[in-house]
């Protein structure tokens, strides 16, 4: 067994900086490189493209990528796991696949989790008793079945385990929880079982720490902000794990960024709910047993972790079309810009109205006044106000009414109130809203796969 | 004398479906105890009126001195259905350091 390891985080969403994964391979030793690819959203874009084409459905930048890491993450031995297979993992591996024969790589092995994606067997999960209910509703799925773009279950770390126990380099998984990518590797590495719950809490809270990259290490600091250095050449932030479940939270050395108790407390917080009942399919952590030691120069010590064992479901994210909406902007200059901005939404709206469009909703928002904060932004004396953006979101069922919302925007500067500009682009056009469903599914009713490829 | 919130404590914020998820770190133990004092779910809810038009949970995390709060019904339905410039709450750990309170 080894005595500690080291998990570099690499993306911390599709989209993330593209240098991240290279200069943690590159900057100093690691073991593995972690990169979470997917966010809600995300599922139904790529099953989109594999609708279109069988071919696609996964994070496209990963070929991309690993042409430029593969060779060094061989050299180095540094073990790939990712969740950027999307909708379609062997796809997803088949490119990489590629890419290794062109770089000349020989003996190389990925392991493929499947299984997550239920949405061809709706209708037998239906049939076996679960009605997939909405999380937050209760509602039953039946009703918008015949609408869902994507379906998946999260599953935990045990996949990519047994992925890596068959000799993987790289494990490449569909829907994997955002935590499962950094705890499976040190399951892996030191031999932690599936009734180890405070261990596998602190995994998977090293997993919370890196999974929304340098946002742990300096980005997206609300404490005393202005005092992270070098933001340009940001570190994203690694785990140095140890078999008592211990770790500490670092980045390589000469990368800017910052490492301390506030900015990993502030990344604890982000986008939790109940805090001792942080649950994944691995265990439920309890957040409130998180000691934090800053010991100084960008490390700070995780101990004393504890947890419960894990629920009998898994939760699985569904996505469904959901009608159109389409946005619009337009600015105007002092004087009285927020007096304009409010005069040309008052047309506008009386035009949609005169016209009998159909709308859910229509938002209007005054971008450098209230966009952000709403009714707590402060009431400016307007004279001090150079400009204002009108910001105008409208969703409906009807595409057409969302269509013709788009045709009044451009009109709005010659037939509206004056100094007004920004207007580019060409008109807005309608796009698909696609709504999010959560639910659970028994744990008996789904079984990961995982298929190893060798090259 | 009233104080920002700000000046005592830093924070995070972002989205659960359609609910805001804020995280509060008091920057010393004299803040905390402060933020547990001040910061009741009813004054949360009633700042953020206008915004958040469903209930208001808090949870308390002593071992980093947080307060983490969900607001339900607050991001105009979440997701891709938002409307909102913020549809992910990103801004809203801001918004709540706006608060004054007693210093």
């Amino acid at each position: 067994m080894k005595e500690k390891i080291k998990i570099a985080s690499g993306q911390g969403f599709w989209g993330d900086l593209i240098d991240a994964p290279y200069n943690q391979v590159t900057k100093g030793d690691v073991d593995y490189l972690v990169m979470d690819y997917l966010a809600e959203v995300t599922m139904s874009i790529l099953q989109k493209q594999k609708n279109k084409n069988p071919k696609l459905g996964y994070a496209k930048d990963i070929p991309e990528l690993m042409k430029r890491i593969l060779p060094i993450c061989k050299e180095k031995n540094i073990k790939v796991i990712t969740n950027g297979g999307g909708v379609n993992p062997i796809a997803c591996a088949e490119s990489v696949v590629e890419v290794a024969k062109n770089l000349g790589i020989k003996n190389l092995k990925i392991a493929v989790v499947l299984g997550d994606d239920i949405k061809g067997r709706i209708d037998d999960i239906i049939f076996k008793g679960c009605e997939l209910n909405n999380m937050d509703t209760g509602d039953s799925i039946i009703p918008i079945k015949e609408k869902l773009l994507s379906a998946n279950v999260y599953f935990g770390a045990f996949p990519i385990v047994e992925g890596l126990q068959k000799g993987a380099d790289i494990v490449i998984t569909g829907r994997t929880t955002d935590t499962g990518l950094t705890l499976a590797p040190m399951i892996y590495e030191f031999g932690w079982k599936e009734n180890d719950f405070d261990l596998l809490s602190a995994g998977t809270i090293a997993g919370h720490i890196l999974e929304c990259g340098a946002q742990s290490s300096g980005g997206n600091f609300l404490g005393d902000w202005q005092t992270i250095p070098n933001m340009a050449e940001i570190g994203f932030p690694i785990a140095e794990a140890y078999p008592n479940g211990e770790f500490i939270i670092t980045k390589h050395p000469n990368t800017g960024g910052k490492v301390s108790f506030a900015t990993v407390a502030e990344q604890l917080v982000y986008e939790i709910g109940d805090p001792k009942m942080y649950i994944t399919p691995d265990c439920v952590a309890d957040f409130t047993t998180i000691k934090l030691e800053d010991l100084g120069n960008d490390r700070v010590r995780v101990y004393d972790i504890k947890g419960k064992p894990a629920t009998e479901s898994y939760k699985v994210s569904c996505s469904y079309e959901s009608g159109y909406s389409a946005f619009a902007s337009l600015t105007y200059s002092w004087p009285q810009a927020l007096t304009k901005a409010k005069a040309a939404d008052q047309i506008l709206r009386k035009r949609l109205e005169n016209l009998n469009l159909k709308f859910e909703e229509i938002r209007t928002e005054f971008v450098g006044y209230n966009s952000c904060h709403g009714p707590l932004s402060n009431e400016n004396d307007e004279d001090k106000i150079n400009e204002i953006m009108l910001r105008i979101g409208v969703r409906s069922n009807d595409y057409n009414s969302v269509e013709r919302f788009g045709k009044e925007i451009a009109p709005l500067i010659l037939t509206g109130p004056p100094s007004v500009t920004g207007f580019a682009g060409g008109r807005p056009k309608p796009s698909e809203v696609v709504a999010y469903w959560p639910a659970l599914i028994p744990k008996t009713l789904v079984k990961p796969e995982v298929k190893l490829i060798e090259l | 004398m009233k104080i920002k919130l700000l000046n005592i404590a830093h924070g995070r914020s972002g989205d659960k479906g359609d609910a805001a998820n804020i995280g509060i770190i008091a920057y010393d133990d004299k803040g905390f105890e402060k933020i547990k004092k001040e910061l009741t779910t009813e004054k949360v809810k009633k700042h953020f009126e206008g915004i958040c038009f469903g209930e208001v949970e808090r949870f308390e995390l002593p071992n980093i001195r947080a307060l983490n709060f969900l607001l339900h019904n607050t991001l105009g339905g979440g997701g891709t259905v938002s409307l909102k410039h913020d549809a992910q709450g990103k801004t809203l750990a801001a918004a709540l350091l706006r608060m004054e309170i007693d210093s």
